[in-house]
């Protein structure tokens, strides 16, 4: 399966590259209107066509780009940031007050969808990218901190945690220098399927007003223009949501290859 | 059985009086006096005053969520800000929209779903396997209301065998109704359907590991016979809760795919009263759905329990 491995991290690095490539570099300014050049097809000058102001759409792809990225990664670090040491605590104290209590409050999270989460916190604070950053963070803390607790109990049953007990550490030291090593790896799967999910839910929350406003460009946004458009100028959406697919696609990839890659053991069909 | 669904029906409670105070507070947090919104900035502060007390909004934090959640046991979800009519009938108007969309995505999804993954798990390892897993793969990466712009641009502007958007209402009948909402459901229904034929095929081939598989294979069943009388009804279990946790995604997800085809359900209600302020139908609409996601899973865990008897007494 080192097939998916490569692909994904091909396509992946691509998109990473692109994002980067795009702070020195575009073919065009992005926000740089060219009404005379307008509705162009790709072409030579402009490779993957202009909108309907005449913008270069292969750099607002490659700055779009920056604003999926920085909103997944950052959703994904809120995710893990506040998740995962819920998690090991949970674990550390099976069955008391307190794993019932983090255990509820994230079936409690879990039943706000991470859209639900950002029509209430745009109708409360506005759209805009921090808002949508914070509503799929917070849908991912559970998902960590279930992942995190579900591995840390087996370990917790294992014989080097109980050398560990043994040895006189503390639950947190267990917890960090013995437990959390152990299931990094799971972590960085979820991880990167976590960064592929936020990259569509940026893409859903900007197509429907409430992510990246107007001047950020952003693929959802770049869709949601292209919808009136759709019947004479099929590129405009074509475009954006190739990009989506494929670097949804390459991070799936990476995920599935990463976990193959990094434990044979976990080579079990991914839900 | 009889202690196990008390205990599970106590949480329900539970999960959604919390889930209700938390909307209300995260509401209650919003900059700006909805009375003073809807009055223009020119009002006297008499008449802001007046229309305060009359939306009940001078009423202590405490009182307010009562009333509210009070209101909402009895049906009564309060009265819109900017329309003045009562928030149920607007909210129940539009479900009549989004609720069969995402039935109609569900059945679609499982429609897909059911034989890929049966077909997927018998050929595993071959290229008929292959192929549905690379089409599970795309099906996942695909955003679903990119599709439906797709959709809209090949069956609608191209082929005209749709309409590009809009509902005729259910009063047009049930056959221009369910047309309308035919590509919207297929669009919902494609991201679904991925990840349900994925969960199908390994809960089969989990099961195709087990004693009684062999058992049933040394009784003399074909391996197709065995998998269908044994192991699909088996890999039921699992595929039911992703069907329930569907269930909730669907109607979340109706709220975007509505935007694309311009359908007049709770997703169009939600970014209207967005716009306007109108924070009680916010309120309730998210109240509503969390609702739906809260009452399915407590569905699904009590389907689990009468399927599966080991689940009983574990918890």
């Amino acid at each position: 399966m080192t097939r998916n491995l490569i692909l994904g991290a091909v396509l992946s690095s691509l998109v990473l590259l692109a994002a980067a490539v795009s702070f020195l570099w575009t073919p065009f300014d992005h926000a740089a209107m060219n009404i005379p050049a307008k509705l162009q097809t790709p072409n030579a000058q402009h490779w993957l066509g202009t909108d309907h102001f005449g913008r270069d759409l292969m750099s607002m792809i490659m700055v779009g780009a920056r604003t999926s990225i920085a909103v997944a990664l950052v959703a994904v670090g809120i995710g893990m940031g506040a998740g995962v040491p819920l998690g090991l605590a949970a674990a550390a104290r099976k069955g008391s007050w307190l794993d019932e209590l983090i255990m509820r409050g994230n079936d409690l999270v879990f039943a706000f969808p991470s859209l639900v989460i950002a029509i209430l916190i745009t109708a409360v604070l506005g759209a805009g990218a921090v808002n949508a950053i914070i509503a799929i963070g917070i849908f991912n803390i559970p998902v960590f901190a279930r992942i995190t607790r579900g591995a840390a109990l087996s370990l917790w049953e294992r014989e080097f945690i109980l050398a560990a007990r043994v040895a006189g550490k503390g639950a947190a030291r267990i917890s960090a220098e013995h437990i959390l090593p152990n299931v990094m790896n799971l972590l960085i799967v979820q991880g990167t399927i976590q960064f592929s999910l936020g990259i569509l839910a940026e893409a859903g929350l900007s197509y429907v007003g409430l992510g990246a406003q107007p001047p950020t460009p952003s693929w959802g946004r770049m869709l949601a223009d292209a919808q009136t458009m759709v019947s004479f100028a099929p590129h405009l959406a074509l475009v954006p949501g190739m990009a989506i697919i494929l670097t949804v696609l390459g991070l799936n990839l990476l995920g599935d290859g990463l976990r193959d890659y990094l434990d044979p053991k976990l080579r079990v069909a991914r839900a | 059985m009889l202690r196990y669904a008390l205990k599970r029906l106590l949480s329900l409670f539970l999960s959604l009086a919390v889930a209700s105070l938390v909307i209300f507070l995260v509401v209650e947090v919003a900059p700006g006096d909805p009375a003073s919104f809807m009055l223009g900035v020119n009002a006297q502060p008499d008449t802001v005053a007046a229309l305060r007390a009359e939306l009940g909004l001078d009423q202590g934090k405490l009182a307010r969520y009562l009333t509210w959640a009070a209101g909402m046991l009895s049906g009564d979800f309060g009265t819109s800000y900017t329309y003045r009519t009562p928030v149920a009938g607007m909210i129940a108007d539009r479900l009549w929209v989004s609720l069969p969309l995402a039935l109609y995505a569900l059945t679609l999804s499982t429609l897909i779903a059911f034989p890929a993954g049966i077909y997927a798990a018998a050929r595993r390892g071959k290229p008929g396997d292959m192929a549905v897993m690379g089409a599970t793969q795309l099906g996942v990466a695909v955003p679903n209301f990119w599709f439906a712009m797709m959709l809209v641009l090949i069956f609608a502007i191209n082929l005209r065998w749709f309409g590009a958007g809009g509902f005729p209402g259910w009063e047009a009948g049930l056959w221009s109704g369910l047309h309308a909402l035919t590509l919207p459901a297929i669009a919902l229904a494609l991201p679904q359907a991925a990840i349900l034929t994925r969960v199908m095929r390994s809960a089969l081939l989990d099961i195709l590991g087990e004693d009684f598989m062999r058992t049933a294979r040394a009784k003399g069943l074909t391996r197709n016979q065995a998998l269908w009388r044994h192991g699909v009804r088996n890999a039921l279990i699992p595929v039911l809760t992703i069907i329930g946790l569907q269930f909730s995604f669907l109607l979340a997800g109706a709220i975007i795919i509505e935007q694309v085809f311009y359908l007049p359900g709770l997703g169009r209600l939600v970014f209207q009263a967005i716009s306007s302020r109108d924070l009680i139908v916010v309120e309730s609409v998210v109240m509503l759905l969390v609702f739906a996601v809260i009452t399915v899973n407590f569905l699904v865990d009590l389907a689990y329990a009468l399927a599966d008897p080991r689940l009983r007494s574990r918890s």
